[in-house]
């Protein structure tokens, strides 16, 4: 049953997602990309989706990609699957959230967390460059020369200094639209 | 409180995360100044004092930040009643925003213009995700330990198709363990 697969897909997504945002994206990965509910091409296209419009990126993915594989009723399933782990967490912890905020047990775990999710987000990041930069090639010297690949590094490497300079991320994905428009008419892609 | 009070307090709650959804761009982290300005700056919802609390908490429960913080102050202000409203508040502006997108998407990537659009989008938006896994790496612990569970983590997702719930279980572990050595050493208080 593809709604209750929904349900539980996101609700062990939201019960192991720790620091939120893209720290989802392995698990992501992991879980939806690889079932076949959507492709590399078109989680990375749904970043920037995510980027611009309001909302977290929790809800705008389980949303996007419940109702691309559901409609309606998927995106509720897989809205309210990566919603709920937090919510009853949280009902529980706001009760002893004293102790709950000076355990060192609890330290102590989100300390190797923390690591953790700084390997599984560069390793998610991996994931997402080699599919934009070598897509349907193989990854080898011989793709680098394509103009698909050049451009794609070019405007990778602009954005990544704008990124690090704190631009504005709507402004780095206008720019990154209009010179893969220039790029898509000029070298025919 | 009477039942009255409570429900008009849920109402409110509702509103605030409503608007608090609907204008937050970039997720989580983004919302935690609007959420102290409006629940504790504009109204006395909770204390400001408390708001290091919504955030130390949302960042070391697992789920995304924005429903960790949304259902922790919908509770501190009216109990259950109140984190559901403020948690429904919060993902309703996402959740009918994707629906439309996800409905118009499909017919839009027909066009090559828009195909280069995001030709060009995909290779711009990875950087956003740099500089999260930056932002990420300098929260993180950057002795020896860290390292190791950074680039092991890295390894394991990057190089192996082993379970990223099962690294996550293994590094919880290792940060408890390594805390507590620390601290019997007497390096951690």
């Amino acid at each position: 049953m593809i709604l209750l697969e929904l349900f539980y897909t996101f609700f062990t997504i939201g019960l192991f997602t720790f620091g939120g945002g893209y720290a989802m994206l392995p698990l992501i990965q992991e879980k939806v990309v690889a079932n076949g509910w959507m492709g590399m091409e078109e989680l990375t296209n749904f970043v920037a989706i995510s980027e611009s419009t309001p909302g977290p990126f929790a809800i705008n993915i389980s949303t996007y990609v419940g109702a691309e594989t559901a409609g309606v009723p998927g995106a509720l399933c897989a809205t309210l699957g990566v919603v709920l782990p937090s919510f009853l967490i949280i009902l529980i912890v706001a009760k002893i959230y004293v102790r709950f905020k000076n355990s060192r047990a609890v330290g102590g775990v989100m300390f190797g967390l923390r690591a953790a999710v700084v390997g599984l987000m560069a390793a998610a990041l991996w994931g997402m460059l080699r599919t934009v930069f070598f897509h349907g090639v193989p990854v080898a010297w011989a793709s680098v020369l394509r103009p698909e690949f050049l451009c794609s590094a070019a405007i990778f490497a602009a954005a990544v200094t704008a990124a690090l300079k704190k631009v504005s991320p709507i402004i780095i994905i206008v720019c990154s639209a209009a010179a893969g428009v220039a790029a898509g008419y000029i070298f025919g892609l | 409180m009477t039942l009255r009070e409570r429900l008009r307090q849920c109402l409110r709650l509702f509103l605030i995360f409503l608007k608090i959804g609907a204008f937050t761009f970039g997720g989580g982290y983004a919302m935690i100044p609007l959420i102290e300005y409006e629940t504790a700056e504009k109204r006395d919802l909770i204390e400001k004092e408390e708001i290091s609390d919504v955030v130390a908490i949302a960042e070391s429960t697992p789920g995304p930040i924005a429903i960790n913080s949304a259902t922790f102050v919908g509770y501190r202000t009216a109990g259950v009643l109140g984190s559901a409203a403020a948690t429904l508040g919060v993902v309703l502006p996402s959740f009918v925003i994707i629906l439309v997108i996800a409905f118009f998407l499909r017919r839009l990537m027909e066009y090559r213009v828009v195909q280069y659009a995001f030709f060009g989008i995909r290779a711009g938006v990875l950087a956003l995700i740099v500089k999260a896994v930056v932002s990420f790496w300098k929260r993180a612990d950057h002795r020896v330990f860290g390292w190791c569970v950074m680039v092991g983590a890295f390894a394991w997702a990057a190089l192996t198709d082993w379970s990223v719930i099962g690294l996550l279980a293994l590094c919880g572990a290792a940060g408890f363990v390594f805390c507590a050595v620390q601290r019997k050493r007497g390096k951690l208080p």
